[in-house]
């Protein structure tokens, strides 16, 4: 099968763990240069800071409009909306319609994952069907969505876990598929029944592959969002940035966008974490 | 020498107590396949027996193991254990293969106690479980890293971790498909003796798998060699050597020299 998720966003550890899940030499590669890493990543984040700032503050025109959205106003702003009403009321909103999303894909995309990753023929069966339906936008669903589910957070949860549903499928499928035989020959010798091999030995040999496809999803759903709450939904980070937008905030607007990279940056930083956590001691 | 090199008839009872295991007029053919990969394969295990069944690489030996292990139902024949029919694993059969099989989210004690409370497995208070993982990780000598990861431990300790798996199940049978094929020539040598020092512990009879002529002749009773395809047994040898056998090189070189010829007859008779 075909995978062309984003796996080029994934760190060299986590493409050695996908390769090989149990591979014992991964752990030299991850504690070596993990502070040079981090002193280095910090840099290229101040880096972009003073690109922007250039951008706005010093490249543009005195009376450009551009002007509007320097990180001089954007940043003091993004502070003040923390601390006010509106800004953690709309966070909150969309946290809640990312997780709801993200439950319904995992509800869905494990136990279909598991069957395609066992059974070859279904694999074969459903592959190009789901290549098509993955390469739709789950924008495109809208105004179906919201003729069947009708106005409000139902639409966009649709929308959100079918997006996120895919990397989902695949990687549990891929996860299944890479499961060492050993393993299994292991459970039959020991008479384990079809749940008990299941249960011990299926889901906590998939769980690091779920977690790539969690950690995928998180990334997709977090940038369909956006949009999704730009259509017809009176809350939400997307909702706001069109308010603030009207009301010719602009500071507002940026600290907005700000806040949007910033959530996201935190939402990949957990699905790092524990994918870390889950595979701790496969090492 | 050759009452230590004795070959026996394949239908003569190999001791006078009931065979813990026995198998008659085995074979085992896989759909799809032409040929049968095992034939007419007659064997008695008894208690407390060692046996190994030796034999080159494919030649089936495997799949036979699979077979006494009531992982895989023969083509025809039977196998009984204690003279009851052996339908499907029996939780006093423990397995151990060249992989050890350890699954690398489990810490090695729960790796050895791992299937332990499973349904078909008999019935035990947690207290007698958790000292059965106790003793039989005691037994190989790692109760100091019992509470590491598969990925800390080294070949050797991964494949003792599995040798206390079967333990902690009081095996009455311990079938080992090539357990120490995949270590170096020193731990292989500890392991040899650690199964030795098992198998006189818990009074267990034991099946190897090997091609190691060597190893057989360390630590079997019997050995068995397989050839032909379909494969059956091609000679017999009955050891009656004390272990360890380090001191006794040139008694099993004869026994040595005549599977090796053993092998070469084979060998030549199918060239022909």
């Amino acid at each position: 099968m075909s995978m062309s998720w984003p796996t080029d966003s994934l760190t060299r550890a986590e493409r050695r763990a996908l390769a090989e899940p149990s591979s014992r030499p991964a752990r030299f590669n991850i504690a070596r240069p993990a502070w040079t890493n981090a002193a280095l990543g910090v840099g290229g984040l101040l880096a972009l800071l003073v690109l922007w700032w250039l951008g706005t503050d010093v490249l543009a025109s005195p009376d450009g409009f551009i002007r509007h959205f320097s990180p001089t106003t954007a940043i003091p702003k993004l502070i003040v909306l923390l601390s006010g009403p509106d800004l953690p009321v709309h966070i909150m909103v969309s946290l809640r319609r990312v997780l709801v999303g993200l439950g319904f894909a995992l509800l869905v995309g494990v136990p279909l994952g598991l069957a395609i990753g066992s059974f070859q023929r279904l694999n074969s069966a459903t592959s190009p069907a789901f290549q098509f339906l993955r390469m739709i936008s789950p924008l495109s669903w809208m105004p179906i969505a919201v003729m069947v589910f009708g106005v409000g957070d139902d639409p966009i949860y649709f929308m959100l876990a079918f997006a996120a549903v895919w990397p989902i499928v695949l990687n549990t499928a891929e996860g299944v598929r890479r499961l060492q035989p050993a393993w299994l020959s292991l459970a039959s010798s020991l008479a384990a029944t079809r749940w008990e091999t299941l249960w011990h030995v299926i889901l906590p040999g998939v769980l690091g592959h779920v977690l790539t496809g969690l950690r995928l999803a998180i990334g997709i759903v977090w940038i369909v969002l956006v949009p999704c709450e730009m259509l017809g939904v009176s809350a939400g980070l997307g909702y706001f940035i069109l308010d603030t937008r009207d009301r010719l905030a602009y500071s507002e607007l940026m600290a907005t966008v700000l806040m949007i990279g910033l959530l996201g940056f935190l939402l990949d930083a957990g699905a790092r974490a524990l994918y870390r956590l889950a595979t701790r001691s496969h090492a | 020498m050759t009452q230590l090199a004795l070959h026996t008839s394949r239908h003569e009872a190999p001791a006078l107590e009931t065979p813990v295991l026995q198998a008659r007029d085995v074979a085992l053919r896989y759909p799809g396949q032409s040929r049968a990969t095992i034939e007419g394969f007659d064997f008695a295990l008894a208690p407390g027996e060692t046996v190994s069944l030796l034999g080159s690489s494919g030649v089936g030996k495997s799949s036979l193991l699979r077979v006494l292990a009531g992982l895989q139902a023969p083509t025809s024949g039977t196998v009984t254990m204690n003279g009851a029919p052996l339908d499907g694993v029996h939780p006093r059969v423990a397995v151990a293969f060249q992989d050890p099989s350890l699954l690398p989210w489990l810490t090695l004690e729960k790796n050895v106690a791992f299937g332990l409370d499973f349904k078909h497995q008999p019935k035990q208070s947690r207290a007698e479980s958790e000292a059965r993982v106790e003793m039989a990780i005691r037994e190989v000598g790692l109760t100091q890293a019992r509470r590491k990861f598969p990925a800390e431990l080294s070949g050797g300790m991964a494949q003792r971790t599995a040798l206390a798996r079967c333990l902690a199940r009081k095996p009455e049978i311990l079938l080992l498909d090539e357990p120490f094929g995949a270590l170096d020539e020193v731990t292989r040598t500890e392991m040899q003796h650690l199964l030795l020092k098992v198998v006189r512990d818990f009074r267990t009879a034991a099946i190897l798998i090997t091609h190691d002529i060597d190893e057989a002749l360390l630590v079997s009773d019997r050995i068995l060699l397989l050839g032909g395809a379909p494969a059956s047994v091609i000679g017999e040898w009955r050891i009656d050597l004390p272990k360890p056998r380090e001191d006794f090189i040139a008694e099993l070189g004869t026994i040595r020299v005549d599977i090796l010829s053993t092998l070469r007859g084979t060998a030549q008779r199918r060239a022909a």
